[in-house]
């Protein structure tokens, strides 16, 4: 049973995602309202994922993902990064903190679903 | 030698008869040694003509096997096509269904966000993360129809200054236009401009309870990422057009009521402790 980490300081796209992930057959949501909030539960829980915003408060997604990637028992954890930015060096920003992934809001839940599923099997 | 010419002739009789019986003997055994030639002969030919005419018969079958399997073959490839275009047709519907399925888990979110509460600045917030998140709106401003002037009034914004945008009166202008008509403004295509009008925006959505409208959304850039509108965005800017005028519609009067109540409770404590 896969347990995905939504870290999304909003409850709406929380919802949302968590919503969507309720098609990736016997997934666990857990949800995190930042960066702490997700080391948290990662501390906590045995995560197969990540899927993080960059722009939250406390501890944003890159600061998360560079945590994360350079954490031994954390490192192999895929991270799917979901942001409102949309350029093209932001996303290379991302993948060069660590990040697997790269999602542009407003997401297509169906894009999200596919790339969730990819790196659980590759897992 | 034999010395009796009687027994000599018998004898010579007797040989005579012998050679008769030798010769009908040696006759006979050549008819049948012929006999058997032909009968060979002819078995060896019926055995051709059976072997000709089985050999013919099973081609025949053969031929008949042939054209029975390639009527089934064509049934089949027939069934195969019809099968493949089924499965096509149920690849693009599962699709449809799957797309309609995400629509409806968004709009369900946006509407189950939007009634989460009866704070006014929260459901503000959270109608502000809907554009922004399901709609994937950039610049935008929310405007109120003042109850005093009649004048739609910013209330919120994001990515743009609240001071930025103008006090508009209704009937004016494309967002003053769609407060006094109630019908939503969007355009086909989505154009990015760094500089927009803060009175002529892209999108603008009437915030509407029954005919009466309460106020706008303005949208005046959407995100670089987003290059056209889908059939989402229409169903979530008929959401917002009716969700999210009630949720702003009840959570102010609630906001009202709370402050109403609270300066009658101070009112009430004040005179109760005046009278003590």
């Amino acid at each position: 049973m896969p347990n995905i980490l939504v870290v999304e300081d909003s409850p709406t796209m929380r919802q949302l995602i968590s919503f969507a992930m309720r098609r990736v057959p016997d997934a666990k949501v857990i949800e995190a309202a930042d960066g702490v909030d997700a080391l948290k539960k990662l501390s906590q829980e045995k995560i197969d994922i990540i899927l993080s915003d960059i722009n939250m408060p406390v501890m944003d997604g890159l600061k998360l993902v560079s945590l994360v990637k350079n954490n031994p028992t954390y490192k192999n954890i895929p991270v799917i990064m979901i942001t409102t930015e949309g350029a093209e060096e932001d996303k290379k920003r991302a993948i060069a903190m660590g990040a697997d992934d790269y999602l542009s809001k407003p997401i297509q839940t169906q894009e999200l679903i596919k790339l969730v599923k990819k790196y659980l099997e590759l897992k | 030698m034999v010395d009796d010419p009687k027994k000599e002739s018998r004898l010579l009789k007797s040989a005579e008869e012998f050679l008769q019986i030798f010769r009908k003997g040696e006759e006979f055994t050549k008819s049948i040694l012929k006999e058997n030639e032909r009968l060979r002969f002819r078995i060896a030919e019926l055995e051709e003509a059976l072997k000709q005419n089985s050999n013919s018969q099973r081609i025949k079958n053969y031929e008949e096997r042939i054209a029975v399997l390639e009527k089934e073959l064509d049934s089949l490839k027939k069934r195969f096509q019809e099968v493949e275009k089924e499965n096509r047709d149920f690849a693009v519907r599962f699709v449809e269904i799957e797309e309609e399925n995400n629509n409806l888990a968004n709009l369900y979110v946006a509407s189950y966000q939007l009634h989460s509460t009866l704070e006014y600045d929260e459901v503000l917030k959270i109608l502000i993360e809907i554009i922004i998140n399901l709609i994937g709106a950039e610049k935008f401003s929310i405007l109120l129809v003042d109850e005093k002037t009649g004048d739609l009034v910013p209330v919120a914004t994001n990515g743009i200054s609240i001071d930025e945008i103008p006090r508009i009166e209704v009937g004016k202008g494309i967002i003053g236009r769609v407060a006094k008509e109630g019908e939503s403004h969007f355009p086909e295509t989505i154009s990015h401009t760094d500089e927009p009008d803060p009175t002529s925006p892209l999108v603008c959505i009437p915030l509407k309870i029954k005919d009466c409208t309460i106020g706008v959304i303005a949208i005046y850039s959407f995100l670089l990422q987003k290059r056209a509108f889908s059939s989402i965005d229409y169903e979530l800017f008929n959401l917002l057009a009716g969700h999210a005028a009630t949720a702003i519609f009840s959570s102010k009067l609630y906001t009202q009521s709370e402050r109403k109540l609270s300066t009658i409770k101070g009112f009430i404590e004040l005179l109760t402790e005046k009278h003590n």
